[in-house]
């Protein structure tokens, strides 16, 4: 393994792994279960005979090691079984919900995080100013609050008191959409999706805040930044074209995992919008007992958030020159 | 002991840690005296004295301090009694996060090699395990109890604290006073806990507001999903009923009260936590 081609490979292959951990450890756990799954398939009552032939059809009478070769062997195919409740293939019952979950992710951090470098940038100028304690006490409550009560006080506010946004779902009452496109490219779906992606950009955006500030903290300390301003620089242009342009590069590669964080958060939010996401999914899939669902969706999530920690880790050694691969 | 004192100093130079410390209290205190602080029985359905009728979804007043829910109970009591579950949860779940995760940190780094790149996969793989989805599912499996949600937290949220401690002591491991121990014929465990732990005292006494925070934040959020401990009333448990009922329309005053015990007492660890940081990280202080 040489240079930084071969961290890619050992990193990539690290994550596959990770992911087929991940997929055991499910498997297990729902083999855990109390109670006869068959029975959450089937009315209780149904005789011996039908459960049997149930049983067969799921491949629940075999032993536990061949269901879980064929579990893997399915799983590394795209195959994530039938979902108990619809009859449906797990795939085909979540595949819009990744896009659900990504989009409102994404809305959201897209909301957070220049938001917070930018306030960030501003506080660490205004040290033990009263505008300083004052930001850090702002974005710490809404990083105390949970997700979920805000998005319940945003809710009573904007759209019962004031009638300002829809909430729950992502389009109206009634709407069907013929394809993909036209569920997502219309401003009904992004007047449904401005509340629940402020809530959540709300909350993510105290770190990337924090972080910002000590960064900048620590640039201004550095001797290039004495040079800009002995130079007769203007603050502001000290501030952002020197201390900004170094600050930031942490904060770059905080990012990534932050939006791996980011997705699994999601859950209490999809649920109080009732926004058809992964995460809402798991929470209603588990609610109903329909573990194959409740699996594939969190199998899915996770995969996208090992995406995410990727890319991240590769991000990190391409932007830092300072790190090496080679082992010494 | 010096620790102890470094610590109380950082906490009482700091205006918002003091602030913290003091909301800490008074909720250790209404969770200790809980029946005596409550001026009702929380699950108690309370008839108005005047009318003699339920006194269901009446809002905050002198009579009911955080107004009443759709049975008629008073929401300040329930909100008194609630205090119990976070902090236990809270403060039980970060003990329990910060001495795996300062364990494994520990070990990783001191050793490294073999033994390091096996804990750090495992801190990999706790790191793509979505959190919030996790603790539904597990705790769905293996009912809903206060034990089992500790559980959950204790079983992934060590990953943080295990990161940071493992790289202080990679670093560590490589100055003089570790090489001379080991020299002098120290063992590893001694060289461990006795030499190195010393030095990342600062990051588990920073971990554990956090996780005290997180941990509150998680049970309220699994609680809200409906996978709560049934038989306790909790703050995440109470927003599940408004939220359920359709308070949101109603009764205001019902979300308020509790979420806004939440900030409180995440806000108070979190500025804690931040009078702490410059103790690890001494570069914060100039």
């Amino acid at each position: 393994m040489r240079g930084f081609r071969g961290y890619i490979i050992v990193r990539v292959l690290q994550s596959i792994f990770t992911v087929l951990v991940i997929a055991t450890i499910l498997f297990f756990l729902f083999r855990a279960a109390p109670g006869d799954a068959v029975d959450y398939m089937i009315d209780p009552t149904f005789p011996p005979e039908v459960k049997e032939q149930v049983r067969a059809r799921f491949g629940l009478d075999r032993p536990v090691s061949e269901q879980y070769v064929k579990y893997m062997w399915n799983l590394l195919q795209g195959d994530m079984g039938i979902s108990f409740f619809s009859q449906r293939p797990v795939t085909r019952e979540i595949a819009d919900r990744v896009w659900n979950t990504l989009i409102l992710a994404l809305a959201s951090f897209l909301i957070a995080y220049p938001l917070g470098v930018f306030l960030g940038a501003i506080l660490a100028t205004k040290r033990k100013t009263k505008i300083d304690s004052g930001g850090i006490t702002f974005s710490l409550f809404f990083r105390s609050a949970p997700l979920f009560w805000t998005g319940m006080i945003f809710i009573t506010i904007f759209s019962i008191k004031l009638d300002l946004f829809p909430y729950g779902r992502m389009r109206e009452i009634g709407y069907e959409a013929d394809n993909l496109f036209q569920t997502y490219f219309s401003l009904d779906f992004l007047h449904h999706l401005i509340l629940p992606a402020f809530v959540a950009g709300l909350y993510l955006a105290a770190l990337p805040m924090l972080l910002m500030r000590n960064s900048v903290l620590e640039t201004l300390d550095e001797d290039y930044i004495e040079l800009a301003r002995a130079k007769g620089l203007k603050e502001r242009e000290v501030l952002f074209r020197h201390g900004v342009r170094n600050a930031i590069l942490p904060i770059v590669t905080a990012a990534a995992v932050y939006i791996g964080l980011a997705l699994g958060g999601m859950a209490v939010i999809e649920v109080v919008f009732s926004w058809p996401g992964l995460g809402k999914t798991i929470v209603d899939a588990v609610t109903a007992k329909d573990y194959p669902l409740a699996q594939g969706a969190f199998i899915i999530l996770a995969i996208m958030v090992s995406v995410m920690n990727l890319v991240a880790d590769l991000l990190y050694g391409y932007l830092d020159p300072r790190i090496t691969y080679t082992k010494s | 002991m010096d620790l102890i004192k470094t610590i109380f100093r950082a906490i009482l130079s700091d205006r918002l840690a003091i602030f913290g410390l003091v909301v800490i209290i008074l909720f250790i205190f209404a969770a200790i005296f809980a029946p005596y602080v409550a001026p009702y029985e929380p699950r108690e359905i309370i008839k108005d004295t005047d009318t003699g009728l339920v006194a269901k979804y009446k809002p905050p007043s002198l009579k009911y301090w955080f107004g009443t829910d759709n049975l008629a109970r008073d929401i300040f009591s329930q909100v008194v009694f609630g205090s119990r579950i976070a902090l236990v949860v809270g403060f039980l779940s970060a003990i329990l996060v910060v001495f795996v995760g300062t364990n494994v940190g520990l070990v990783a780094g001191y050793y490294g090699g073999r033994t390091d790149n096996f804990l750090m996969r495992i801190v990999d793989i706790a790191y793509a395990i979505p959190f919030i989805p996790f603790a539904v599912l597990l705790v769905a499996l293996l009912q809903p109890s206060i034990k089992n949600l500790i559980l959950v937290m204790a079983l992934l949220m060590w990953r943080a604290p295990a990161r940071v401690i493992r790289s202080q002591v990679l670093s560590l491991s490589q100055r003089p006073f570790v090489k001379s121990a080991r020299v002098a014929g120290a063992s590893n465990m001694r060289i461990i806990y006795q030499h190195i732990g010393p030095n990342i005292l600062p990051f588990v006494f920073l971990y554990i507001p956090i996780s005290v925070g997180w941990a509150i934040i998680a049970e309220a959020s699994v609680s809200f999903l409906g996978f709560g401990d049934p038989r306790v009333i909790s703050w995440g448990g109470m927003l599940q009923i408004a939220f359920a009922s359709g308070a949101m329309r109603i009764a205001w005053w019902w979300t308020l009260a509790p979420g806004l015990a939440i900030v409180l007492v995440v806000i108070s660890v979190y500025f804690i936590g931040r009078a702490l940081e410059p103790l690890a990280n001494p570069q914060l202080l100039k």
